[in-house]
């Protein structure tokens, strides 16, 4: 369980990062926090030729939120987030989502941005990403662009970033309505696992209890976690009364693609994503409802 | 190791000692704290991050040390199972707390369990017995079924509120 041989160098700005990546070619790997890729090192799935640590660049460590938009650094590790009330209350999925990741001492160390490129298929923060629909920035030496959760996941441990490419900053939409609700629930052997399925939801309602919007996503039940920005539109007017729920999450499943494997089949997947997806809208409405 | 592999020059103040060393890059935090520093103290139970034994404080947070290279410490600081115990080396109250609630008994995850539960006490004086379970939620203990490690860290609390050093 020891790792490969490789060589390691700090970077002290994202630019440097950027020029240590590209001059060191196919074989260089940003480190981060490192809690998944030390251990794919120790499994020797991987085998680096050069670690660039991006964990002391300042510059990658930050959360700006204002009020329509949250801007978080890429090296920022999950224990700032999951401590920060402000953020909280902007993106209340965000430590609902960090209550399942991991334990404290991994959360210490992770980062938000490691958890979103390593794109586990069942990871809490790349389904908070699709649900709420959060933003990539990517940057290349002096270019940047902007990818959104939908295209950003593009399988299992796949994302559309390129070689040489890395994630700066990650952009949430934060709602503005004024009773807003979210949830977070999965299924795992024992808390801190993986999940075996996980679901988020986040729900809007007028003052007659009546939804405005929704968004749910379902995770571990497919290549990449999952948004279904089209059904959730189906629950916009409702109150989320247990036929138009049950008949949403019915559709939701019937588009997973889940596999079978050690931990659970294909048909028990499927099952706890009905049950998740209908638990976290119907959590979410009722908060949403509660929020005065 | 490879004789042919690079060395890089390391810092890291451990216990409140600065310390020096030269490691290839693969090397972890746990591993040059157990052979090169001989502070074994530090469990190595599963190096891929699940077991919680290597755990240490780094810059006062609880981290796993076979998720970390040792270059990464550099100019950290880093707390182990060593640097618990009062300065004339008399057990802490937390470390003496283990012992009066039969806390262990194998004693292999004891390290981490400390350091785990030590970390929240610095931050919590009187947790609940929630707070404390989720604390130690990334330790694995295969003897005790956690319920005297929960009970030790609950005698632990209640001596630091009275008074106990």
């Amino acid at each position: 369980m020891k790792s490969p041989p490789f060589e390691y160098v700090r970077a002290r700005s994202v630019d440097e990062a950027c020029e240590l990546l590209s001059s060191h070619g196919e074989g260089a790997k940003l480190i981060a926090g490192g809690q998944s890729l030390v251990p794919m090192m120790a499994f020797r799935l991987l085998r680096p030729s050069w670690l660039i640590d991006i964990n002391e660049i300042a510059a990658l460590r930050f959360v700006d939120a204002r009020p329509d938009t949250v801007r978080i650094g890429a090296a920022t590790r999950q224990c700032v987030l999951a401590k920060d009330d402000a953020l909280a209350r902007r993106l209340p999925l965000m430590r609902q989502a960090l209550a399942w990741v991991g334990h404290v001492q991994t959360r210490n160390r992770g980062t938000i941005g490691g958890s979103l490129v390593h794109a586990d298929p069942s990871a809490e923060l790349p389904l908070a990403a699709q649900v709420l629909g959060a933003e990539m920035t990517l940057r290349k030496k002096a270019a940047r662009r902007a990818v959104a959760a939908d295209r950003f996941f593009a399988g299992p441990m796949m994302t559309a970033i390129e070689p040489n490419e890395c994630l700066e900053e990650i952009h949430w939409p934060v709602w503005r309505e004024a009773r807003v609700g979210s949830a977070f629930f999965e299924v795992s052997r024992r808390h801190g696992d993986f999940a075996i399925v996980g679901a988020a939801a986040q729900v809007a309602v007028d003052d007659s209890g009546r939804c405005t919007r929704a968004a749910f996503g379902i995770g571990g039940a497919g290549p990449a976690p999952l948004a279904f920005p089209k059904l959730a539109a189906r629950l916009v007017g409702t109150s989320l009364d247990a036929d138009a729920v049950q008949s949403v999450v019915h559709d939701a499943a019937a588009e997973l693609e889940p596999g079978t494997d050690t931990h659970a089949t294909a048909a028990y997947r499927r099952h706890l994503a009905r049950v998740l997806a209908a638990r976290v809208l119907r959590s979410a409405y009722e908060t949403a409802r509660s929020t005065s | 190791m490879n004789p042919a592999e690079k060395l890089y020059s390391v810092t890291v103040e451990v216990n409140g000692v600065r310390r020096t060393g030269q490691v290839p890059a693969r090397t972890s935090l746990v591993d040059w704290l157990r052979e090169d520093q001989r502070l074994t103290g530090t469990h190595i139970g599963c190096e891929h991050g699940i077991c919680g034994a290597c755990s240490v404080m780094l810059d006062g947070e609880p981290v796993r040390s076979c998720l970390m290279y040792a270059v990464q410490a550099d100019g950290h600081k880093v707390t182990t199972v060593e640097g618990l115990a009062n300065p004339d080396g008399s057990l802490s109250v937390l470390q003496d707390s283990f012992c009066e609630a039969h806390g262990l008994q194998c004693g292999y995850c004891t390290p981490g369990m400390l350091i785990a539960a030590q970390a929240l006490l610095n931050q919590n004086r009187q947790p609940s017995e929630e707070q404390i379970r989720d604390a130690i939620g990334g330790n694995l203990c295969r003897c005790t079924g956690y319920q005297q490690i929960v009970e030790a860290v609950q005698l632990a609390a209640r001596r630091l509120a009275a008074g106990a050093k």
